[in-house]
């Protein structure tokens, strides 16, 4: 039943179509991530990387009139299968958004929200400790756990919306533009995060910064419109691009 | 040019001429307002003591007081407000969340619009042939409270609309995206950050139900209650019943214990106002803390 | 329901990563997604969810059938047309007569007084708030028209009978004690917030490039306000003024105090008269004995008022809607 493919791979996806309504969004494409890498998804604005990385999630089910051909494997099961429950999905697989989106609560129950719709309370302290550990978040807030999150910076949400995603110990997480709505120092922090985060997950990082993909990614995947240019590993494919699209975008042509 | 400097003159001062009067206009609601306190105030001076406040209705004027009214009026809302607030924010949670973009959610919109514009008295008409009648409540605090409940279903039900509307979808997305279930993102994020705007609207519409009259007349609530309600069971009369009755006699005297019956009316109103600020205030400061 | 998901979950962890994994290796031993406990159905819930949204719709076929049954039976002794034409409403002492006429004329005379002190005056005040007052002067005057919004009707039918009617009465000595003009005057204040508010609201959502474009050719606010803003929010404006009406005539405190109970066919505000909601209340108050055709014409009356009120509901939303669309 399991690991019909090459099972080194954690995702896959095999001739993936989407379409918005009329809109084609994704054309045809296959990509594999490595686990336990920093895979980065580049490419020009509205050419598809935030919808591939919603598919890999299954967040793009919410919209409306949306349609998908092809198939997501999630260690080589198809992640869209009918008896996949997609809150298992999501639990398995996590994500960070662009915007820091804390919750209204405290900086505790924010990181124990997951763990608690998933009945994971037991020993919920432990958890919430190591998850803001883990997100490097621990020492600035240890004294004020019980605080509003919404008193924290927006480097330090979006830490906390890390070590939320962290708190379900997810075998994936998905980042869409982590660092983009933060300022330079706090993007700073959070990208030395993901490098040392590398070592237990699997990371599949959305990034409109370059230099940012360069530094922290093993893998790097071009998309253009709504089709897959070309992976490879990062310094191959920022010093000598196989397309001459690639190479475009990699020294500022377009996008 | 001079006669176009005539003609400026002359729109200058056909703009100064309405914009008094429409200053005027909206002093008018102002001082309507005013009036209206004024004249109420005037006339329950001395009126109001605590004889009033402690008794039972009376057929004399000095003796009567607006207990039984009061107490009416509380286990009113008290019962209304378990019954219609559920429902109400029940109803706004599927229409925002849950409903598929169907005919039938649309109908069940529009309905609701025109139901919040349908005459109270119609409620009532409602509320007489269903619960007191029907379903046998009598002329009961629960018959009426239930009436209320219709009565004020689609205030609460806007209210609680907008205030979930006003929850940003990011904070649903994030919920989801940690393997929530739809049910579990609505009620661990979306209800918490919209309570403060359906707590704001259910008090609105809570006072309108304080406010009440018509309906109640035709369920047949009693407008002479020398007793107080003990269970949901029992007849009763509310505020705007006893000041009706008190309005209708023709003693002059009556017409000030009317007048006093309304300031608490009124005083009552105004504590559910402030609560209703006061819950907004102290939630939207929890928010962006 | 709980104790599956703690179950799924930990069975999950036990074979997903470690808590304190070392990495390596362990991912792929994470079990095959699906073959666990489905969590807690959400199937209850939303039905339980959508019970509770039709209870809403349920209100409004309850309100039909009770006023269409109790009507219909009313008709059988009375003709719709006799109802409907008949210049007599005495339906409570012999010889009874089944006209709604006087009613209905007593109910269009108050609403059309309560029309002609709230529309001008919530109009041309919409106009100041929308045009020409200050933030702060807007900052207290629409608290105090929420607050006039929020008086409960008995107060007004109160203020009615003894604050205007005497004042009305030094000047018209002739006049009744019980009289529409009273009541049209309370009334309108009543309803005059909504026209208020609910014409600002269409004023305001006149995009300001309008208005700039007005000033730019050196128009006057007044210009402005007149002949760019008001046509340009002229359905937003009829529909504030529908709804208001509606109101009116759905009205029943104020006129069940002020306007009296004597069912005339007269445009004279001066007289007492009486309206359908008046009707309808004095007959519950009068206690009716069930079954009986007077307590039948509550239905009747009330399923008319019910039509009429519906009705201009619906014209006012398909104003307004008309409005919004004009500007998306
Ligand atoms: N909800 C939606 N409905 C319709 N079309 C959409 C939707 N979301 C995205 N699209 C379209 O799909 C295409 C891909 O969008 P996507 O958000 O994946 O791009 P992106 O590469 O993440 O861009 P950016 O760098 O700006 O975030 C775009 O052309 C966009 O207009
Ligand atoms: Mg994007």
């Amino acid at each position: 039943m399991m690991a019909n493919t090459s099972d080194r791979f954690i995702l896959q996806t095999r001739n993936l179509n989407l379409w918005y309504g009329e809109r084609k969004a994704l054309a045809n494409i296959n990509i594999d991530i490595q686990p336990q890498r920093v895979t980065a998804i580049i490419g020009p604005s509205g050419c598809g990387k935030s919808t591939l990385l919603r598919c890999f999630n299954r967040m793009n089910e919410l919209l409306p009139g949306i349609r998908i051909e092809g198939q997501v494997l999630y260690n080589g099961e198809d992640l869209y299968g009918s008896n996949v429950d997609v809150t298992e999905v999501r639990y398995r697989i996590g994500m960070v958004f662009q915007k820091p989106t804390p919750f209204p609560k405290s900086i505790f129950e924010n990181v124990a929200f997951g763990p608690r719709i998933h009945g994971l309370t037991e020993n919920l302290a432990e958890r919430v400790e190591r998850s803001l550990q883990q997100a490097a978040l621990w020492d600035e807030v240890k004294d004020r756990l019980h605080h509003n999150a919404l008193g924290l910076s927006g480097g330090q949400q979006q830490r906390l919306c890390i070590a939320r995603a962290l708190a379900l110990e997810p075998e994936v997480l998905l980042m869409d533009e982590p660092t983009s709505a933060l300022d330079p120092v706090a993007a700073g922090k959070v990208e030395e995060l993901i490098v040392n985060l590398k070592k237990r997950y699997t990371i599949v990082i959305v990034t409109h910064n370059l230099q940012q993909g360069a530094r922290v990614a093993d893998t790097t995947a071009f998309l253009l419109g709504g089709e897959l240019v070309e992976i490879g590993p990062t310094s191959e494919m920022y010093t000598r691009p196989r397309d001459n699209r690639t190479e475009a975008y990699i020294t500022g042509r377009f996008g | 040019m001079d006669s176009l400097k005539r003609r400026t003159t002359h729109r200058k001062r056909w703009d100064r001429l309405f914009q008094g009067l429409f200053g005027a206009a909206t002093l008018f609601g102002v001082v309507a307002l005013l009036l209206l306190i004024t004249d109420i105030l005037r006339k329950a001076a001395g009126w109001i003591d605590l004889q009033f406040l402690t008794s039972f209705p009376s057929r004399f004027a000095e003796d009567a007081g607006i207990l039984s009214a009061l107490a009416g009026s509380i286990w009113l809302i008290g019962l209304t407000a378990p019954i219609a607030l559920p429902l109400g924010v029940a109803s706004a949670i599927f229409l925002e969340e849950f409903a598929p973009q169907s005919s039938l959610t649309r109908l069940i919109q529009v309905n609701i619009a025109n139901l919040a514009g349908v005459p109270s008295i119609v409620f009532g008409i409602l509320g007489l042939a269903l619960f007191v009648r029907a379903l046998g409540a009598g002329r009961s605090l629960l018959a009426g409270a239930l009436t209320m409940s219709l009565l004020v279903l689609p205030i609460i039900i806007v209210s609680a609309q907008e205030a979930i509307r006003a929850v940003p979808d990011s904070q649903r997305q994030a919920a989801l995206a940690l393997g929530a279930t739809k049910w579990q993102a609505v009620r661990s994020v979306v209800l918490p950050a919209a309570m403060p705007g359906i707590m704001t609207g259910t008090i609105l519409a809570l006072s309108r139900a304080i406010g009440e009259t018509a309906p109640l007349i035709m369920i047949g609530a009693l407008s002479f209650v020398a007793f107080l309600p003990s269970g949901p069971l029992d007849q009763f009369t509310v505020l705007p019943i006893q000041i009706f009755n008190w309005t209708s006699r023709p003693q002059e005297e009556f017409s000030h214990v009317a007048a006093a019956g309304i300031v608490v009316l009124l005083v009552l109103l105004l504590v559910l106002n402030s609560a209703a600020v006061l819950i907004r205030n102290h939630y939207r400061k929890r928010f962006e803390a | 329901m709980e104790k599956h998901e703690t179950t799924r979950v930990s069975k999950a962890l036990v074979k997903g990563v470690p808590l304190d994994g070392k990495g390596n290796g362990v991912h792929h031993e994470s079990p095959p997604l699906g073959n666990t406990k489905p969590r807690p159905a959400e199937a209850p819930v939303r039905g339980l969810l959508f019970l509770s949204a039709l209870v809403s719709v349920m209100t409004t076929i309850g309100i039909v059938l009770v006023l269409a049954t109790e009507a219909v039976s009313f008709f059988k002794t009375v003709s719709v047309f006799d109802f409907l034409t008949g210049t007599k409403w005495t339906p409570l002492f012999e010889p009874k007569s089944f006209g709604i006429m006087p009613l209905l004329a007593g109910t269009l005379l108050v609403a059309l007084g309560a029309s002609l002190v709230a529309i001008p005056i919530g109009l041309a005040s919409a106009i100041y708030l929308s045009e020409y007052s200050s933030h702060r002067v807007r900052s207290w005057v629409k608290p105090v028209l929420e607050v006039l919004a929020g008086v409960p009707t008995v107060v007004y039918g109160y203020f009615a009978l003894t604050f205007i009617t005497p004042i009305l009465r030094r000047v018209f000595p002739e006049m009744s004690i019980f009289n529409a003009a009273s009541a049209s005057i309370a009334m309108g204040i009543m309803i005059l917030p909504m026209v208020s508010s609910l014409s600002e609201d269409a004023m305001r959502a006149v995009p300001r490039s309008l208005r700039e474009a007005a000033y730019a050719l050196g128009s006057t606010r007044y210009e402005v306000a007149s002949r760019v803003v008001v046509p340009a929010a002229a359905s937003g404006i009829t529909a504030s003024f529908i709804l208001a009406v509606s109101r009116a005539i759905g009205e029943t405190m104020i006129v069940a105090i002020a306007a009296g109970a004597t069912p005339k066919l007269t445009l004279n505000p001066l007289e007492s008269i009486q309206t359908m909601t008046a009707y309808i209340v004095q007959v519950s108050l009068g206690d009716a004995p069930y079954g009986t055709i007077e307590y039948k014409t509550i239905f009747a009356v009330g399923l008319l008022l019910f039509l009429m009120t519906l009705g201009m509901n619906i014209l006012g939303q398909w104003v307004t809607r008309r409005y919004r669309e004009v500007y998306r």
